[in-house]
């Protein structure tokens, strides 16, 4: 237990600066050292990864990322306010066709989706800045800025709803957009597969995003919005005794975590080159809801292990599988393995408390403040 | 300072107050004394906005504030302090503080409210960086009033600060509070404590199913027979 703790790691600096300033030992225990030499030995091993040309290590690593945006973004909306959403698949939907609509070449676009409304069918963002392709990012920013608007409008009917309420609101949400993906075939092809997609997104596009959206939502947990979110998730009553309006601080998680949902989906959009509506749905929903889970809802930290330990594992039966050929048992021991959790550790793997980097490399035995 | 006219609460379709009116003048500890179920706690929710009343009015310093949202009655000055205490358990002791403070204009000195809290119950400065529900009952009720404080209130709304606490316990809630009316803040305290709040205030409210019945101060109340036959057990 030594090494959760509640707070941020500004704690651990005043402890840092206390402890022996000798050389190394002094350089572990600062957080900001800490916090370079992770993103360093990311950076190191995203390299190494790009390098080794395994597609397979690719694409898993990949996709880890982008259900690390996922999760931490759903954690954002539901474990830090308690509002559980079970539409936030339907932000990623709308960010993955939004954005491919954006990028999609004129060529493809007049073959695939000649309804197009004419300032649509005109639009292709594929601008470069020397050989980094701006237009993506701009059509990420543009459809997760416009979900952001669509949260913002759900938001400010469904976040003043509370329990079990909110949970079948969203789920209705869920369904929505995916009703009107299915029949807005101008835009989205309905049914039939969206294809063609230019496959910008790699390994660096990926886990920049997941590391901005860590930061962000790690920030936020850490401020006064996050205590606000966590307040009036414990205790609604108290919160508004003591002057929190419930409805601000629910609206900016809501919001921020759609914007950042969307732009996992464009980066999902933009991996997998084609998809249809149906990608979008309970099964991706239940998914990240695990990893949430399992993580714990309201740890930031939590959410980064959950999405580990869960895709990781999921790998590993799926190999099973494949040996014993016992195929479907992958499925059904990850939902075991959910069932096990919920039972004897309810709160997930960390509950709500953090892991802190600094202090893993501390030495045992120290009280723990 | 505080004017309460005819109020009338519901609860779906149970009546909860029946046509409350009474008044608390600045610098006053008044307190609101009844058994269980009489509509203090409601009457106090009431005032802080989380309740609507379906009829009557209250005005704070002259202005109506019978249909303004919770948020904009703490910033306005009033800071209620729940019953049960309702501090945020899964929060550290200061966080808890710093909420307190949340309607509080920006680039007021936070830090000065902190000390003046901390040094009021100094053993909540032990207990910063743990969290709240980690802390004995009366830590907590002394933390709920810390955090009440934190919005730096004119008036202050007390529901039963001796909930299921030791005497001893009690006793040093009620030095606190006495203290804070010495500071000049003005306090309705509803109690069903009656000795401890009848020696605290300068006046009293009784209140039976939802109306106030008997007013005074407590010397008055405290010789009335009425109120020494229903409350004080003689």
């Amino acid at each position: 237990m030594s090494t959760l703790d509640d707070r941020p790691a500004s704690s651990a600096v005043g402890e840092a600066q206390s402890a022996n300033p000798g050389g190394v030992a002094a350089l572990m225990q600062s957080p900001v050292a800490i916090r370079l030499g992770a993103i360093l030995l990311l950076t190191v091993g995203l390299t190494l990864l790009q390098l080794s040309g395994r597609a397979f290590w690719q694409g898993f690593v990949i996709n880890l990322g982008i259900f690390m945006i996922l999760v931490l973004s759903l954690n954002l909306a539901s474990g830090f306010t308690g509002v559980f959403s079970l539409g936030h698949i339907g932000f990623m939907a709308l960010g993955a066709y939004g954005s491919a609509i954006l990028t999609l070449p004129l060529a493809k676009k007049a073959d695939y989706l000649p309804n197009l409304p004419a300032w649509l069918a005109a639009v292709h963002f594929d601008f470069y800045l020397g050989p980094f392709p701006l237009g993506f990012l701009l059509a990420t920013l543009l459809a997760a800025g416009l979900v952001a608007g669509v949260a913002l409008l759900v938001g400010l009917v469904l976040m003043r709803l509370s329990g079990h309420f909110v949970a079948v609101a969203t789920l209705g949400f869920l369904v929505i957009v995916r009703v009107i993906l299915f029949n807005a075939d101008n835009f989205t092809r309905g049914s039939r597969t969206f294809s063609n997609v230019t496959p910008y997104t790699g390994l660096w596009w990926v886990w920049c995003w997941a590391i901005l959206t860590l930061y962000v939502v790690w920030r936020l947990k850490y401020s006064a919005y996050g205590r606000a979110m966590f307040a009036q998730r414990e205790d609604s009553l108290a919160a508004q005794a003591i002057g929190l309006a419930i409805l601000p601080p629910r609206l900016l998680a809501f919001v921020v975590s759609a914007f950042f949902t969307a732009v996992a989906g464009s980066l999902y959009a933009h991996f997998i080159t084609s998809f249809s509506p149906t990608v979008f749905y309970f099964d991706l929903t239940f998914r990240v809801i695990t990893m949430l889970i399992v993580g714990g809802l309201g740890s930031v930290s939590g959410s980064v292990l959950g999405t580990v330990a869960i895709m990781a594992l999921a790998e590993a039966l799926r190999r099973l599988e494949d040996v014993t050929l016992l195929y479907g048992m992958s499925q059904i021991t990850l939902a075991v393995i959910l069932i096990v959790i919920i039972i004897y550790r309810p709160n997930g793997l960390l509950g709500r408390r953090e892991i802190v980097l600094a202090r893993l490399f501390r030495k045992g035995g120290e009280p723990s403040p | 300072m505080l004017k309460l006219s005819n109020l009338h609460v519901y609860y779906g379709s149970i009546r909860a107050l029946n046509g409350v009116s009474f008044q608390v003048n600045e610098g006053e500890l008044v307190a609101l004394i009844g058994s269980n179920g009489a509509g203090k706690s409601t009457t106090l929710k009431t005032i802080s906005g989380l309740l609507r009343p379906r009829q009557g009015a209250i005005l704070y310093e002259d202005a109506d504030i019978t249909r303004t949202a919770p948020d904009r009655i703490v910033a306005l000055g009033i800071s209620h302090c729940p019953e049960g205490r309702r501090i945020f358990g899964g929060l550290t002791v200061r966080e808890n503080l710093r909420l307190g403070a949340v309607q509080r204009r920006r680039g007021t000195d936070m830090a000065a409210d902190m000390d003046w809290v901390l040094s009021l119950f100094p053993i909540l400065k032990e207990r910063l960086s743990q969290s709240g529900g980690t802390l004995s009952g009366g830590e907590q009720q002394m933390l709920a009033i810390g955090r009440a404080l934190m919005s730096r209130p004119k008036l202050l709304l007390l529901d039963e600060p001796s909930l299921g606490l030791a005497p001893l316990i009690v006793e040093h809630i009620f030095q606190i509070i006495r203290q804070l009316k010495q500071q000049g803040k003005t306090i309705l305290l509803v109690e069903q404590n009656i000795h401890q709040a009848l020696d605290a205030a300068d006046r009293v409210y009784v209140i039976e199913t939802g109306q106030i019945t008997l007013t005074g101060t407590p010397e008055e109340l405290k010789h009335n027979p009425q109120v020494e036959q229903s409350y004080l057990g003689k």
